[in-house]
């Protein structure tokens, strides 16, 4: 079997960075990535989406390119459109690509596989028409598909950012209705010192706003009992602010508040996770160049903490080093040389993390639902489904699961293991650390049996 | 006292014995683990299953009749009483073979087995044709299948919710979270937890699955009882596919199609692995080729709990009196009989069932 | 099922032919599949088999699994697929109903 020194999974900024980074210090490097194109989710498609609407979409989106032409010019063996769906120890890493199965061995593995949204679970979440923000512009991004009369519903910059490429697309939302408030903006002001200093994210920020006020896109902050109606798609967001009830018809509504760290392949690994307060999600335990307590493993990007593209491109490369001096490519001298601008570099790209998280809370309506909200979308399960197993002595997600099935589905509990998590939490009283959180299993992704037969090198194996 | 009995361990076997002997009016406590343990409850195939059970020994089979028997009525009154539905269906399953020679050498052990039941062991041979009529799905590498009526598949985790809600509901005191350290007798039973908590009882059963090598000694038992993973997958949600469950495969209520399970010597590792999903695949898809396209969304390991010959452990302690010993690793299958007749016997009844057979003596001292 | 498209496509692709549960669609060739799908006016790629509630894509990026689709007899992610001439496209059948062996 092909063995490599290094196995990246997922192309985005972290695992492109790292990728390209690897094999000019010697290493073979294999990257799997899932989508036919490298750039991740932020930089989705970028090779060629930049050319057709780079204008459209920013500078800070166009930049990908640079990295994703960065890794095809290197000695990477590049996989696109590869699904990993179990990492085993040794380590043994079996991946679907063109319908068949296959596996790879590599000493180490950077898992660079990034963030999920945080999922809003809010009335009417499941409708045809209720999208993430995200697929919102991966729709633009990747495809130049825009829709034509949309809401934006949740709080934070990325959907200042979509609504500002909308705007300039020459279809502007029709409202962003946001939960943030006057008093988050109040508490967030303590770490403005620090945000000074990440200036250059706020000033983008406050553009983006200018150019959504110009084009005169109404704006509802402190939204409340948001729900979307409709009978077999989205019809209308309704909500309150201040303390009167709105209702705007739209055809697509889209939701954000917040990213967290896809944690399916650190967890599938039983890496320790602990709960991170000031991004209320899970984390894993990593050392300062992302080594996982599991020698070996290595994350970078956001599913290591949420910090951004450029954070996660240097965290690739700062991770590289250890990869390569654990490897005899670099003295420890050298590597820790090399890491001092990188960490700088990011320690300045953070400064403004703790203004933003603060002034952009999630929304708590979304984090604890009203009973009959649906959580899980797969098994539809509802957050009275979760209340219930709590009182039925489940103090975990796992027994939890057992009784309510969700996180059944083929999402395995993507989007809604936080959601059940923070429900059991309240309701038995404990910290999302005392929690816990699903025990993921392969596969990682859904693979088909037959792919899976075709792996079988033996008759069936332990069985009487 | 605090209460009458004391269950160290709240799955499916200590709650079923539980709930019967709330319904005898008796106060119960159960002490359950946390959210992590090793549950057997939670990664079980599933069979209310009678065929291939107590090929060397009769009465296991015959324990194993007595349950399936009592199974219907036990998840209808829990369903009752709970308003959940406990998904059973007893409409006979299957042993399927891939080879005559298989086929006939199961077939002439279990016509020893049916002499000594007396006659009551319900099962026929399906050719390939005759299966196929019951079966559209099947194989053409599947030569016949034992058809045994007796058998039948329900929805475990459904049951394991149904029994925590009506324990609570028959009073029961269930407290959760719990690692039992200790056990001492002087007048009656003193538990502690390594949080503290401490329970007084007059009796104590240990129903803890794998938990009950460690703790076992502790009450005078041997308590001879090893983890041996099984790997289960299940698919995604499909149309109907399978009729009756067999060994192989099953369609759960929900839908997904069911695939079990490896028997694998790996001690307390409950991974899955790519050789297990693959060989696993590869059965089920000889069984029912149809499923090569089917998804494969999730898979589990669980580690079975297992005696040296891998019938039931009924035992009271000698050394401590009043404390039982339960073990099995169907406690699916036993759960109408651990709810409705183990009672009898840990109440000393007349009319116990005789459970001499089950008891650890007959294994040497270790 | 297919209304008047709630989305604006920005780009003129070349189109190709396939289907959709019957109905002929000609969408931009090597597009993503499921935005391709939006665009032309589908509004539900399927039912879910728990509840017959109607569904369509969600995140675009291949974590939700509602943009589910069946071709050639398997379940896969209309988001994580481009279209080609010729595919032919169904909901997942979640019917419950005997399935008659192929």
């Amino acid at each position: 079997m092909n063995r490599r020194d290094l196995l990246v999974i997922g192309a985005g900024p972290a695992g492109m960075a790292a990728a390209a980074k690897a094999v000019k210090l010697g290493l073979t490097v294999t990257v799997l990535d899932e989508q036919p194109r490298a750039g991740g989710q932020i930089y989705r498609d970028v090779e060629r989406a930049a050319k057709a609407r780079g204008a459209m979409l920013g500078k800070d989106y166009v930049y990908g390119a640079s990295l994703a032409a960065e890794m095809r010019e290197s000695e990477i063996e590049y996989l696109s459109g590869s699904i990993v769906w179990a990492i085993e120890d040794g380590f043994r890493v079996s991946y679907t690509r063109d319908g068949s199965g296959a596996q790879i061995e590599a000493d180490r593995i950077l898992l660079a596989t990034g963030a999920l949204e945080r999922p809003m679970p809010l009335p009417g979440w499941t409708l045809p028409g209720v999208m993430t923000a995200g697929a919102g512009q991966i729709l633009l991004k990747q495809s130049g598909v825009l829709a034509r009369r949309a809401v934006l519903v949740g709080t934070g910059p990325l959907l200042y950012l979509i609504a500002a490429q909308m705007v300039r697309a020459g279809t502007p939302p029709l409202a962003l209705v946001e939960t943030q408030t006057r008093s988050d903006f109040i508490r967030a002001t303590r770490h403005l010192g620090g945000a000074l200093r990440g200036w250059r994210y706020l000033a983008k920020g406050l553009t983006m706003l200018a150019a959504i006020q110009r084009a005169g896109v109404p704006r509802f902050t402190g939204a409340t009992d948001i729900s979307v109606e409709g009978q077999d798609r989205a019809e209308a967001v309704v909500f309150t602010c201040a303390g009167r009830e709105h209702r705007i018809e739209c055809d697509t509504v889209f939701l954000h508040h917040g990213v967290v760290p896809n944690v399916q392949a650190a967890r599938s690994l039983d890496i320790p996770h602990e709960w991170r307060a000031d991004q209320a999600c899970f984390v894993p335990q990593l050392d300062g160049w992302g080594e996982s307590p599991v020698a070996g493993v290595f994350i970078a990007g956001d599913g290591a903490g949420i910090g951004g593209a450029k954070v996660a491109e240097i965290a690739g490369r700062l991770a590289v080093l250890k990869i390569a001096e654990a490897a005899g490519r670099l003295s420890v001298k050298e590597r820790d040389q090399r890491a001092a601008p990188l960490r700088r570099m990011i320690r300045r790209e953070l400064a403004a993390r703790p203004f933003l998280d603060l002034a952009y809370p999630p929304f708590a309506g979304a984090l604890a639902p009203v009973d009959e909200t649906i959580i899980c979308r797969c098994e539809e399960v509802t957050a009275g489904d979760i209340r219930s197993a709590a009182k039925l002595g489940c103090l975990g997600p796992n027994q939890a699961k057992s009784f309510s099935r969700a996180g059944m589905g083929p999402c395995q509990g993507r989007y809604c293991g936080l959601t059940v998590t923070t429900l059991l939490a309240g309701a038995n009283g404990q910290t999302a650390d005392q929690t816990g959180y699903y025990r993921i299993r392969p596969p990682l992704k859904p693979v088909t049996l037959g792919e899976l037969a075709a792996m079988s090198v033996t008759e069936p194996v332990g069985k009487e | 006292m605090e209460t009458d009995y004391a269950i160290i361990g709240g799955g499916v076997v200590g709650l079923s014995v539980a709930w019967g002997l709330l319904k005898r009016g008796l106060r119960v406590t159960v002490l359950d683990g946390d959210d992590g343990s090793f549950r057997a409850s939670r990664g079980n195939f599933g069979l209310v299953w009678v065929q291939s059970k107590g090929m060397k020994q009769p009465r296991y089979a015959r324990w194993s009749q007595q349950s399936a028997a009592l199974w219907a009525e036990f998840a209808a009154e829990l369903g009752h009483n709970t308003g959940l539905s406990v998904p059973l269906e007893q409409r006979g399953g299957y042993d399927l073979h891939f080879s005559e020679e298989t086929l006939q050498d199961t077939v002439s052990k279990y016509e020893v087995l049916k002499e000594a039941l007396g006659g009551d062991y319900p099962y026929e041979v399906l050719g390939h044709n005759a299966l196929r009529k019951e079966e559209p799905h099947i194989g053409p590498k599947v030569v016949g299948a034992i058809l045994h009526h007796q058998d039948g598949h329900a929805n475990p985790l459904k049951l394991l919710q149904a029994l925590a809600d009506d324990v609570r509901r028959l009073g029961g005191h269930v407290l959760t979270g719990k690692t039992v350290t200790e056990v001492t007798k002087t007048d009656g039973f003193q538990i502690s937890c390594s949080d503290s908590t401490t329970v007084s009882a007059a009796k104590v059963v240990l129903s803890a699955g794998l938990g009950a090598a460690q703790l076992g000694p502790k009450l005078g038992f041997k308590a001879p009882v090893r983890p041996q993973r099984g790997q289960v997958l299940i698919t995604e949600k499909l149309p109907k596919l399978i009729n009756r469950p067999s060994l192989i495969a099953r369609q759960v209520d929900e839908g997904g199609i069911q695939i079990g399970a490896t028997n694998e010597e790996v001690g307390r590792d409950d991974r899955v692995t790519q050789p297990g999903l693959s060989g696993l695949a590869a059965e089920a898809i000889a069984a029912y080729p149809a499923l090569a396209k089917a998804q494969l969304v999730r898979s589990w390991g669980a580690l079975r709990v297992l005696s040296p010959d891998g019938l039931p452990i009924y035992q009271e302690s000698a050394e401590m009196p009043g404390a039982y010993l339960v073990t099995c690793h169907s406690g699916i299958t036993l759960a109408a009989a651990h709810a409705r007749l183990l009672p009898d016997w840990l109440e000393g009844h007349q009319n116990a069932p005789d459970l001499e057979v089950f008891s650890e003596d007959r294994f040497a001292l270790s | 099922m297919k209304t008047a498209s709630p989305f604006l496509e920005l780009d003129s692709v070349e189109r190709v032919e396939l289907s959709f549960n019957g109905e002929l669609l000609h969408l931009p060739d090597g597009s993503n599949l499921a935005a391709a799908l939006l665009a032309s006016g589908v509004d539900a790629f399927r039912k879910t088999p728990v509840s017959g509630a109607p569904r369509a894509p969600f995140c675009m990026m291949g974590a939700c699994f509602d943009c589910l689709v069946e071709i050639d007899g398997v379940v896969q992610q209309a988001c994580m697929l481009e279209v080609r001439a010729g595919l032919e496209i169904m909901s997942p059948d979640t019917t419950g109903a005997f399935d008659e062996p192929a």
